[in-house]
Formats: structure tokens, sequence, C-alpha cells
């Protein structure tokens, strides 16, 4: 993988405000879906696929291809949006998310849209799934290298760690492994810290023999050099820890897990902007970048 | 006279005191080495219970597609997914109350609706498993994988039936679950006794030698209790009471053609398994009657009751299901016509 020169970087980086604001057009279609997780994971997913993947959007089955398990499922909208930025599919599909029908199923569906790799939405079981494919990858001597995505909350779920267990047990050699942890320190019913406390959470990797890395999952450049780290890490799998604000880039919706599990128009708070306006003022905050700049929206 | 169908080419040797017994978990262990030898795609994951589940011999010659997963059936079901999405046909093992009992969810998504090519094999299943109580013995399992979205469920009549069953999940694209018992139960069937999945099989007919001994009654019955089913039949020819038994050792997709065709030749149905009986063969065979011809059924199996523990005979006596109790049954059942 090249390093992630400055004009590239600029470029990402505007990528991914449109593709929040994509992200944020295509809830208010859908009426329904998660806010805060896929605006806070834009920056990463847009690095993922415009930089870091070895894929061929015309060719979703492509054999060589590097796989993305995305495992906490609800997270998809920022999914589809990268996807078709990147031409899996038309951007116009987007509208028929969560609607009868569609490929573009509420939580993903492998067999709905080619370039899914895996069917995804109960929590805590897409590590061992991405497991299964970095072991048939070894099996098969094949040199892709296996990305999966996991919320943090998930973490809380059993099954995650008899992943993390089996993972860095030394004999399977999953260094062909990349795990990303989207610690945006929220989940539905609270503050993860609150609801069932994570940290120490990079000791805990360390403890399972994981290599462990840091990084402001809002730094691209950052997140991209920790992506470069892990590939040269040797017969261990990488975690790399990415801090993200949940719903990043709309000032209403950041660090709020109120935006967890809904879409702009459904949140009916006295702290949150009236319901009906919610879409329009987040649009609005990121096509300024927080009046930044003056949108050619107006 | 015995009314065995020929076509069935079933052990001569089948009412012999001295009749070769077998687990079909040993099936299992012979069928998964033959996939691994005919397909470099098949693989074995276990959760800790590879000589109890007889992966043993598969994880010796092929190490290298071998994974012992610990004692983590979610895991195991998981990672099989991914693997069973990357071109291999992961079998994963364990007892049938941890797998697919423990982590049924994650066979629901992951492998049934993700449509990935894994095979999950279910031990010990029954009351049969005896000492172990019911804490180890699967009375709901084939319960919970029929009524699953895109899943095959095979429950095999013998060790030699169990091989073929195993070779024919390694074939068929899919999740398929199979179901195996731990006890050593009579060789019922031979090399050369057909078995195609999603078609049962007539296994004896009162009718087939003698037309004056008309079958009263079909007996459909799956896994081991094929042979008690056999055994009341033959009683009951003594009796004059013609029967028919079929072998449905597919659960999933039910041979309904021909479950039809023997319900409207003979007017009564018994079901029986070592299962509960709702949920079961038994529920799926009132399915498949009720819609389409409804005809009076007996239902041999677990009455919504748990084990417990015991000997294997004792435990099969106390729950109803030895040869005796099909034969009540099954004079119930033609009563009620």
């Amino acid at each position: 993988m090249d390093a992630l020169h400055e004009g590239k970087l600029k470029r990402l980086e505007e990528l991914a405000t449109s593709i929040r604001e994509t992200v944020i057009e295509t809830l208010i279609t859908a009426g329904s879906g998660h806010t805060a997780g896929p605006l806070g994971m834009a920056d990463i997913f847009t690095a993922l696929y415009f930089h870091v993947l070895n894929h061929n959007p015309k060719k979703p089955n492509w054999p060589e291809r590097d796989r993305l398990i995305l495992s906490n499922g609800h997270i998809c909208p920022v999914l589809y949006v990268t996807m078709a930025y990147a031409g899996y599919f038309p951007v116009e599909e987007l509208k028929t998310l969560r609607k009868i029908n569609s490929r573009l199923q509420g939580h993903p569906h492998r067999s709905a849209l080619p370039g899914l790799e895996t069917t995804s939405g109960p929590l805590g079981s897409g590590l061992s799934q991405a497991i299964g494919v970095a072991l048939a990858a070894r099996l098969d001597k094949k040199s892709y290298r296996v990305y999966c995505i996991t919320s943090d909350a998930e973490i809380q779920e059993g099954n995650y760690w008899e992943a993390a267990m089996f993972a860095g047990k030394q004999k399977h050699r999953l260094s062909n492994l990349t795990v990303i942890v989207d610690r945006n320190n929220i989940q539905i019913d609270g503050f993860t810290e609150d609801v069932m406390p994570l940290e120490p959470l990079a000791e805990k990797f360390e403890a399972f023999n994981w290599h462990v890395l840091e990084v402001d999952g809002h730094n691209m450049a950052e997140f991209v050099s920790a992506v470069s780290e892990a590939e040269a890490v040797y017969e261990k799998p990488t975690v790399i820890i990415a801090h993200t604000i949940p719903g990043k880039g709309v000032s209403f919706m950041e660090n709020d897990y109120k935006w967890h599990g809904l879409p702009p128009g459904k949140v009916k708070h006295p702290d949150e902007p009236p319901p009906e306006r919610q879409g329009e003022l987040a649009l609005k905050e990121l096509r300024t970048l927080g009046k930044k700049i003056k949108s050619e929206h107006e | 006279m015995i009314m065995l169908n020929p076509e069935a080419k079933l052990n001569p040797k089948i009412f012999d005191e001295d009749i070769e017994m077998k687990p079909t978990r040993d099936g299992y262990s012979e069928g998964l080495l033959a996939a691994g030898e005919q397909n470099p795609n098949v693989v074995a994951l276990c959760a800790d219970l590879t000589e109890s589940t007889r992966v043993e011999a598969f994880a010796k010659k092929y190490p290298e597609r071998f994974f012992e997963i610990g004692v983590a059936e979610q895991n195991m079901a998981t990672i099989a997914a991914g693997l069973g999405i990357s071109g291999k046909i992961p079998f994963i093992s364990s007892y049938a109350t941890f797998s697919p009992g423990r982590n049924w969810e994650q066979i629901r998504t992951t492998i049934a609706y993700n449509d990935s090519n894994v095979k999950i094999a279910g031990h010990h299943a029954g009351v049969s498993v005896g000492p172990d109580g019911a804490t180890h013995q699967a009375t709901e399992d084939i319960a919970i994988m029929r009524v699953m979205p895109n899943m095959k469920v095979f429950v095999p009549c013998d060790a030699i039936e169990a091989r073929k069953a195993v070779l024919a999940a390694a074939g068929v694209w899919g999740p398929v679950y199979m179901r195996f018992g731990r006890e050593k139960s009579a060789v019922i069937t031979t090399e050369e006794t057909p078995f195609t999945p999603g078609k049962a099989e007539v296994f004896w007919d009162s009718s087939l030698r003698s037309e004056r001994l008309k079958p009263q009654a079909v007996l459909i019955a799956c896994g081991n209790l094929v042979y008690n089913a056999l055994l009341a039949a033959k009683e009951l020819e003594k009796e004059k009471i013609g029967t028919i038994v079929l072998n449905n050792h597919t659960l999933k997709p039910m041979d309904e053609k021909r479950i039809i065709e023997m319900a409207k030749k003979t007017g009564a149905a018994v079901t029986v398994e070592e299962h509960q009986i709702t949920g079961g063969l038994g529920g799926a065979v009132a399915e498949v009657l009720s819609r389409n011809h409804p005809v009076p059924m007996e239902f041999i199996g677990l009455q919504d009751t748990f084990g417990e523990s015991g000997n294997p005979d004792e435990l099969m006596e106390k729950y109803g299901m030895g040869a005796e109790d099909i034969i009540k049954a099954v004079k119930k059942v033609i009563k009620r016509k």
C-alpha cells in the first residue's frame, strides 16, 4: 500500500464529507436506521475503500481481493454509501435502503448484494467469521488480507472473546487479519463504560496475544500508517482501536447516544433540534464543514 | 413371513440375535474421512470433543485441515461460517445440545441466512446417550434445525447410512444438519441400500409378498428407532396386522410424495423418533398429512419431557420408545380409523 500523500489525503477528506452527507440523505429517505456509528466511521470506510483495500468493484468476486467483514452490521449505511461511491452499484440505489425488494437490507445480507462479504447484525460474531476467512486464505496460500470492523460495545458478547482467544493462538499465524474496533464509547443504552465497562481495552487484547495499535479514527494518515504497520507484524493478528466521535460532523449528534439507533427526524428530546429540522440542519452543517466554508448548495 | 422390501437390500441378518451393532457416530467418522479424501476443501472443526464425536481419524490424517476450537461452540459455528463462504466445506462437531443447541443464533445468521456451505454434526442425540443424563441428551435438535430456512436435515438410521449421509452432505451445496447417536445400534442397512437425500425408503411392506395382509398403518421412523419400528412390524405380522415401515432419513426436505402415498395406502400413521414429538419427525409428518391427506396419527417419541440418567435400554422403555410401545401405538391408530 502506498503512503497517503497530502494531495490524496485532502481528496479523501472531502470524499468522507460527501459520504457523510449521503449517509444523512439515505437515512432520511429510509426513515429508520442508525446514524451515529456511520458518521463516526466515515473516515475509516473512505480510507479503506479508496486507499487500503485491494479490490475491484467491477469484479466483486475476484478471488484475490482483500476481504472486509463488517461485524456490527447496523452501521451498514456507511458501508453501502462508500460501496456506491466506489462503484459497486449506482448511488441512486441508496434510496432503496430498508425498503421492500431492496438489495440494501437493514442489516447487510451477503446473498443480496455483490461485494458484501458476509451477513451481519447480531453482534459479536463477525470476528470469528473473519478468522474463518483468514484461515481459508492460509489453507489456499492466498495473500489477500482480511479486515474486520467491529463496534466497541459488541466486545461485551462472549463469542467475541472466544474468537479473540482463538486468533491469539500462535499456531494459527493470523497475521493476515486486522481488526478495527470503532471505539466510540456509546451503545443503545448509554455510554459503554456505564453499561458494561470495556477498559482497559488495549490491555485485554494484549493479554490475548494480539498486536495492539490505537489511532484517532478521524485522522486518515494515522489510520493508514497503522494498517501498514499491521501488515508488517509477523505471526500475530493486529487490532487497531480507532477512537472515533459518534455522529462526527454534526454537532448535535456528536458523542450523543440518543443518535445510536435513530435517523434524522426521529429523535424527540428537549436537547435536540425539532425533529422536522434535524435532517436539514445536519446536512447544512456537513456541507459547510461546521460553518468553516460556504456551502455550494446555499 | 418376513416382509422386508428386497429393493432396500437390507442386512439379511437384521432379525438375528448377533446382528452387528455400531454407533452412528462411527459412520460419521468414516464418512468424514472419505469426504476429506474426495475433496481437499473439506475441513473439520471440533469443540474439545474430538474423540467422542469421532473427528479423531480426520484430524490425524489431515492435521492442516483440522481446527481444534476449544470449548467454544459459538466460535466453532462462526469460524466455520467464514470458511464456508471462502470455498471450504467445513464440518463442525459437538454434542447436539451444544451445537446446534448453544450456537443456534450463530448458525441461523452466519450459516443458514448467509448460505455458508457448513455441515453441522450433532452428536449424542436422544436419551440413548444414557448415564450422562438430560443435559447431554439432545431431544429438541431436529425441531430447532428443521425450522430454519435454507437448512437440510439428515437423521441416518445406522452407521452405514450415517457414512452415506456425510458424503451426501459434503456433495450438496449449502447448510446441512446431521444427527448421530452415541450408543451402538443395529446395522440394518448394507452398502447397497439406496440413500438419496429427500427420498424416504420403504424398508418393510406387508403387501409385498402376501396380498392377504393389507397394510393398515405406516410406521414412519428416523434414526436408530427405525430398527424398533421393524421389530414392531415383525411382531405385528405374527398377529396378522400388516404395516409399512418407512425410513424417513431426511427430515428436510421431507419426501411429501412418498408420505402421502403411504398414508393413502394404509389410512393411518405412527411416527417413531428419539426426539420430542413436537417439532420433530412427528410434527413434520403431521404438517404434510394435515395439508394433503389427513389420517389418524400416533406419535412415538418424547412426550414433552426431558430424559434422565440410566442405561439406554431402560430409558427407551421408560420413555415409551420400545418395540412394545410402537405395537400399542399401531393398534391404537388402527382402531381410530
